[in-house]
């Protein structure tokens, strides 16, 4: 029998990238919040720089909820799918932004309106077939105050490319209008950088420095990035990264008015009959509970997101909440990062204290920043390559077929070129199709006997097209700074899991179409708001946090504005 | 020496001293000396067996006693194969040390007790699946083999061409050099890359709080730090109540 708690305003499960944002407006409008996380907390003496803990051991010090729940993965229909060894989520206070990349980017104008845009261009045949794309209901202009305010809450470094119109090259030229500068100026460039930056101006191309959710300087009682190379899956020592964990949660708790409920894992989200959520039910140890509110937050990943939809089920919501529509899973995608290209140059680069946001961008064929009119897609890629190394992941280097994999000639290879290689990181448009999406897994289950998600999934011809033509482009960067030896990898496949997940719970207009509306509550939940990027439609060819973490600001700023309506 | 050979002849001295500790009148000091010293071979284990068993009946001889290390999930036998192999794999030779020297089997033998506790069986059928095809192959013990006869045996393995697995033989052999990639080149904290060698051998100038930007130019060359992160000052603080949000 679950203990029943006293009501609260809001319950936001889930207090990582999306929700640890989300708390902020609500309690500065001084609502009463609980915030319900499956981890716990860490602190800086958690985050010792050890790749074996950070890449190989997955985290051992955090709490294992979500490797209990690793979704099962496969193709198509009619392929069995299989578990793999690791889920894209963690679970702590904080969540995935403990030990994220953090490079913080906002999205281009056409990743909202890509269907319109495109048909205004092109023609209306260039939607790729079988794909589900919408416009957003929202355009960028829509976001612009709240990417702002969450770039200036957490603290993120970067150089603006547009203020107010006025452009500036050592930014991205092809950004959109911004209101104002970032709060800090970008981390800092390096020899690597430099000589990347270098070779990109002399093709003609516009190199500039990404934006990223790590202090460049002394941001509030924060210090600037050291530089330290345990970045990549590794929590700040020194809280320069920008995490929820270390920024808006515990400006919230300030105000006393969010309670922060730790190794509290939700179970279900519960309905009355006339489609109001009136809580959640949660487990923690062996106790359950049911915690009551006004409104609910929804605010883990992408996959735990539509798996605690799909299985909060009741009789008004027989196949998960929110879905008579039938819309929960549908236009999921994971973002095509990988086809990379590796490269081999003559001389030690020194990115052993580099980290994956210190880097250097090319957004001249992203989204639709050139002429697509003789290409056979639409879309595109940002090239982007950073200073990242560390000696397991470096020993474990491509040999290029310059070497064995073992012995005393392969020992000589990696002794000279351990410090030699460098792997671009290519993120490319991704769009949503008809048969690609989430649901609960026939078989596999979670400890607790609850299915885990089945996610049904592969890149078509649209993203395999962008991966080769990014790939030339990306060649010629690499050969132009004096790569001498060049790797392309594989152009697609299976999009398995990642941690750029999208849709499930796709915000649009439509709720034939869509589980959300254009402020984030659920079509037939008036008081039941989705964050994470599960409401996302498009991906953009940039990472998708900072507008996850836009969105949440916004859906969290919705519900104090229309209180009584969505309470009502 | 060959394990084998030792273990029997252990055997048979541990038979032939039980007579004499059934009948504890006739033991003669000349037996209680060979007691000792065939327990104290025992215990030093390898090639230190042979001489003692020989010097058994002398005045004590210096005789070279290879340093071995307590295992908490190899064997002896298991410990002495999978450091021949790692060996091969990350050589010692005119560069500088290699796996071994680096204790990647300690390494290995530690995560086998922990977060490789899954690949304990792995280890134990495959290193025996090694040892019997050198046997049937070449006559000898892996660890008997010279180099080359040692790197024939395991590109064998390495392209599936031997038996007695658990998966494949290639997949034990990409399993191992993983786990010696880990040994040699992980933080010494886990019992591994031993005097810093892995990352000297790279020219990975080591852990440390962060980097100036002089530090990171191209050319610039770093004297290494040669700590492990675990002796950073800032993991060993007492608890800070205020750093984690005020829980």
């Amino acid at each position: 029998m679950a203990t029943q708690l006293p009501k609260i305003d809001v319950v936001v499960i889930g207090l990582g990238a999306v929700g640890g944002v989300a708390v902020l407006p609500l309690v500065s409008a001084g609502m009463n919040v609980i915030g319900l996380e499956a981890g716990g907390w860490l602190s800086t003496q958690d985050f010792a720089p050890d790749e074996l803990r950070n890449n190989t051991k997955d985290w051992p010090q955090s709490v294992q909820k979500a490797n209990q729940e690793i979704p099962t993965t496969r193709s198509r229909e009619g392929q069995e799918a299989t578990q793999g060894s690791g889920h894209p989520m963690m679970n702590a206070v904080g969540g995935t932004s403990l030990h994220y990349w953090a490079q913080s980017w906002r999205l281009n104008p056409w990743d909202f309106k890509t269907v319109s845009e495109t048909t205004k261009r092109y023609g209306a045949s260039r939607i790729p077939a079988g794909s589900t794309v919408e416009d957003w209901p929202i355009s960028y202009e829509d976001l612009e105050p709240f990417y702002d305010r969450v770039e200036y809450a957490i603290g993120v470094s970067g150089v603006a490319g547009n203020v107010k119109g006025k452009i500036n090259p050592a930014g991205n030229i092809f950004e959109a209008e911004r209101a104002r500068e970032y709060p800090m100026g970008p981390l800092r460039a390096s020899g690597f950088t430099e000589m990347m930056g270098g070779a990109a101006k002399r093709l003609g191309w516009n190199p500039f420095q990404g934006p990223a959710a790590i202090n460049s300087e002394v941001y509030g009682q924060r210090p600037g990035c050291m530089y330290h190379g345990y970045c990549n899956r590794g929590g700040c020592h020194v809280s320069a990264k920008s995490s929820t964990a270390v920024t808006t949660i515990p400006e919230a708790m300030k105000t006393g008015l969010l309670d922060v409920v730790t190794h509290a894992r939700v179970m279900e989200i519960v309905t009355d009959g006339a489609g109001k959520v009136t809580g959640v039910n949660y487990i923690k140890g062996n106790e359950t509970y049911f915690q009551p509110a006004d409104a609910v937050l929804l605010a883990s990943h992408t996959y735990e997101n539509t798996r605690l939809l799909l299985m909060s089920t009741s009789p008004s919501f027989p196949n998960g909440l929110a879905n008579n529509s039938g819309q929960v899973g549908q236009h999921y995608f994971s973002h095509h990062q990988g086809a990379p290209v590796l490269a081999l140059f003559p001389k030690d680069l020194n990115n052993w204290y580099g980290l994956p946001a210190q880097g250097v961008a090319i957004d001249e064929w992203s989204d639709d920043n050139f002429d697509h009119s003789d290409l056979d897609f639409i879309g595109g890629a940002n090239l982007w390559v950073h200073t990242d190394r560390r000696p397991m992941a470096a020993a474990r280097m491509s040999t290029f077929g310059r070497a064995p994999s073992w012995g005393s000639e392969w020992k000589s290879f990696i002794a000279e070129n351990a410090d030699r290689s460098n792997m671009a990181y290519i993120q490319k448009t991704t769009l949503p199709y008809e048969d690609n999406y989430l649901d609960l897994d026939p078989t596999v289950k979670d400890k607790l006997g609850m299915p885990v998600i089945r996610v049904t999934a592969e890149f078509k011809e649209n993203e395999t097209k962008i991966a080769a033509f990014a790939q030339d482009k990306m060649e010629q960067w690499f050969r132009e700074a004096g790569a001498i030896e060049v790797t392309r990898y594989g152009l697609g496949g299976g999009m398995g899991t990642s941690t750029h997940a999208y849709g499930g719970t796709r915000m649009g207009d439509n709720p034939n179409t869509n589980v959300v509306d254009r402020f984030g509550f659920a079509h037939e939940v008036a008081n039941l708001g989705v964050l994470g990027a599960s409401v996302m439609g498009t991906s953009g060819s940039r990472n998708p946090t900072l507008t996850a973490q836009a969105l949440a600001w916004r859906t969290a700023e919705h519900l104090v504005e229309n209180w009584r309506s969505i309470t009502a | 020496m060959p394990l084998g050979n030792m273990m029997a002849n252990n055997k048979n001295s541990t038979d032939d001293n039980s007579l004499k500790v059934n009948e504890p009148t006739n033991l003669s000091r000349r037996n209680l000396l060979k007691q000792a010293s065939l327990v104290g071979a025992a215990a030093m284990g390898g090639g230190a067996a042979q001489s003692a068993l020989a010097a058994s009946s002398e005045p004590a001889q210096p005789v070279q006693i290879p340093i071995r290390e307590a295992y908490e999930t190899l064997t002896a036998a298991e410990s002495a194969t999978l450091d021949a192999i790692v060996n091969r794999i990350i050589p010692s030779d005119e560069n500088g040390p290699g796996a071994s020297e680096a204790r990647a089997v300690h390494y290995i033998d530690r995560a086998l007790a922990g977060f490789r506790s899954d690949s304990k069986e792995d280890y134990a059928l495959g290193l025996l699946a090694i040892d019997e095809h050198a046997q049937k192959t070449k006559s000898k013990l892996f660890i008997e083999l010279n180099a080359s006869e040692q790197d024939e045996i395991l590109v064998a393995v390495e392209s599936n061409q031997v038996t007695g697995f658990l998966g494949s033989s290639g997949s034990f052999f990409a399993m191992v050099r993983n786990h010696t990639i880990e040994g040699t080149f992980s933080d010494p904290y886990y019992g591994g890359n031993r005097d810093f060698i892995g990352w000297d051998m790279l020219g990975y100038p080591g852990v440390r709080m962060g980097s100036s930007d002089t530090e990171v130019r191209q050319g610039k060359q770093l004297t290494p730090s040669h700590v492990s992160a675990y002796d950073m000052a800032f993991t060993k603080q007492r608890r800070n109540r205020s750093s984690n949000g005020g829980q």
